[in-house]
């Protein structure tokens, strides 16, 4: 009988789910950070966290977030069906995941359009995307932390 | 400035294509439109205002209608650091020294030496109007908006009060009123305060042709309105021909609004009151540069992820090769 070999483990099997996480936590605090609430409910007063308040502060950090998640996305993409995929499939819990990051991240273009000068959109247009922009992370981070719980990944081996 | 449209023209050009088939489809409100598609923008001589308050009077007349009218009892905010803002008692409606929810348009008044001689200057303040303006780009409900012809208003049915455009505001313009607004119907303890109000520099009446009541109003023809282009041109006139100085063409990487006055602005700024309500005539640095360099960082980024990834793919691939030469 031969012998199943273990499957390959590529350097970004390690790196990529602290980083994603790292990312993602910075972008949605940094996104809820566009909210006037940390002030108002003394997180900033919490010390280390007084940036909260700060609205350029986070809205700059949310910007250079949506640089490196730009980057990384077409990284990741790039070395999965480079390297992984003859190995590993996606779960549908990936699928998911990346129906909500291409959602999240058409409604922040739209964002990003908005804020540039001479680009005008009209009320409900902004509004539409700023709440689906909102609405989008936070189904995000419920169905993170129901994968989390049920313990599904990204990846499946084939 | 060749560099400022070139910066322009790329980002939109590049970023807006995209996008153009969606936008299209969003209808904008007439107001917004102007015959000519530039951006509107006016010109307050300070050397003619006599500070009779014509157009403070005026612009209270015209915009009654938009003024608040709060609903009292005010809920009870939680956390109990959320103070009310509130301007609705008479004593509080008659204010017309500083800006408010029922003052949308002030007089400062400054004592300067002009030519060696004493001398009393009055300018009115409001909105300044901003090409880029912060309170409409950084307001997290769509709230704050520019319209196309360069006037930036906030929606008072969609405002929440949440004081953000204030914040951000260079000159603290947009004032706070409680007790009115989409809050009340949401979470009126928990989330917002009320609504911001600011001059929307009579966004209806020059949709209607007509002119902003300031200007129309005034008895001295302290302001003119036009084209940016023109007003630019005309500041300059006076400022090369009368040694007159200008503000609000570069600052905040430009304004609506330009004063053009027979003294520098750091001599008139030491010599206003400043405070709540009450603008200053400081420098401002263009506060939306580092989103617009970080959009142009935005298109870039999927490339260096997608260099670094092919990198990789290549090294790895170029390893197992090496590995299955050597193997046979």
């Amino acid at each position: 009988m031969k012998q199943a070999t273990a499957p390959k483990v590529f350097a970004e099997q390690k790196f990529f789910k602290p980083f994603y996480f790292l990312l993602l936590f910075t972008m949605g605090l940094t996104g809820f950070g566009q909210m006037p609430i940390f002030k108002r409910y003394y997180i900033a007063d919490i010390p280390g966290l007084g940036w909260l308040a700060d609205f350029y502060a986070t809205h700059y950090i949310h910007y250079i977030g949506a640089v490196v998640l730009f980057g990384f996305f077409v990284y990741a993409v790039v070395v999965y069906f480079g390297l992984m995929h003859k190995q590993f499939g996606l779960t549908w819990a990936a699928y998911v995941r990346i129906a909500l990051l291409a959602l999240i991240s058409i409604t922040g273009i739209f964002r990003v359009l908005k804020n540039l000068p001479d680009v005008v959109f009209s009320p409900l247009f902004t509004m539409v995307i700023d709440i689906s922009h909102l609405a989008f992370m936070m189904f995000l981070m419920v169905f993170g932390i129901l994968f989390m719980i049920k313990k599904i990944g990204w990846l499946d081996s084939k | 400035m060749p560099k400022e449209i070139s910066r322009r023209s790329f980002l939109k050009g590049s970023l807006v294509a995209a996008c153009a088939t969606c936008a299209s489809q969003v209808p904008l409100p007439a107001s917004a439109k102007t015959k000519s598609g530039q951006e509107l923008a006016t010109l307050i001589d300070i050397r003619k205002c006599v500070g009779c308050e014509a157009c403070v009077e005026a612009c209270r007349e015209v915009n009654d209608f938009k003024y608040p009218v709060p609903e009292k009892p005010f809920p009870k905010m939680y956390p109990n650091r959320v103070k009310v803002a509130d301007w609705s008692d008479e004593d509080g409606r008659e204010v017309r020294d500083r800006l408010t929810p029922y003052n949308w348009l002030s007089i400062q008044w400054a004592t300067v030496e002009v030519d060696g001689e004493e001398t009393e200057l009055s300018f009115p303040r409001r909105c300044m109007h901003c090409q880029n303006p912060p309170c409409a780009d950084l307001c997290p409900w769509g709230a704050a908006r520019k319209l196309e012809n360069g006037i930036t208003v906030i929606h008072s049915d969609i405002c929440l009060g949440g004081k953000k455009c204030q914040v951000v505001c260079p000159w603290d313009i947009p004032q706070r009123q409680t007790g009115v607004g989409l809050y009340l119907d949401i979470l009126p303890s928990l989330a917002g305060n009320g609504v911001m109000y600011k001059c929307d520099r009579c966004y209806n009446r020059i949709a209607d042709g007509e002119m902003p009541a300031c200007i129309e109003e005034c008895p001295e023809d302290v302001q003119i309105i036009g084209p940016r282009d023109e007003i630019v041109a005309e500041a300059h006139r006076l400022a090369e021909e009368e040694g007159a100085y200008i503000y609000g063409e570069t600052e905040n990487g430009g304004t609506n609004t330009l004063y053009v006055s027979p003294v520098p602005f750091e001599t008139l700024n030491q010599a206003i009151s400043k405070g709540p309500g009450q603008p200053h005539f400081d420098k401002v640095e263009d506060q939306m540069a580092h989103a617009d360099n970080l959009a142009k960082a935005m298109l870039i980024a999927p490339f260096a992820g997608l260099a670094a990834a092919v990198g990789r793919v290549y090294k790895a691939s170029k390893k197992l090769d090496d590995k299955t030469g050597e193997a046979s």
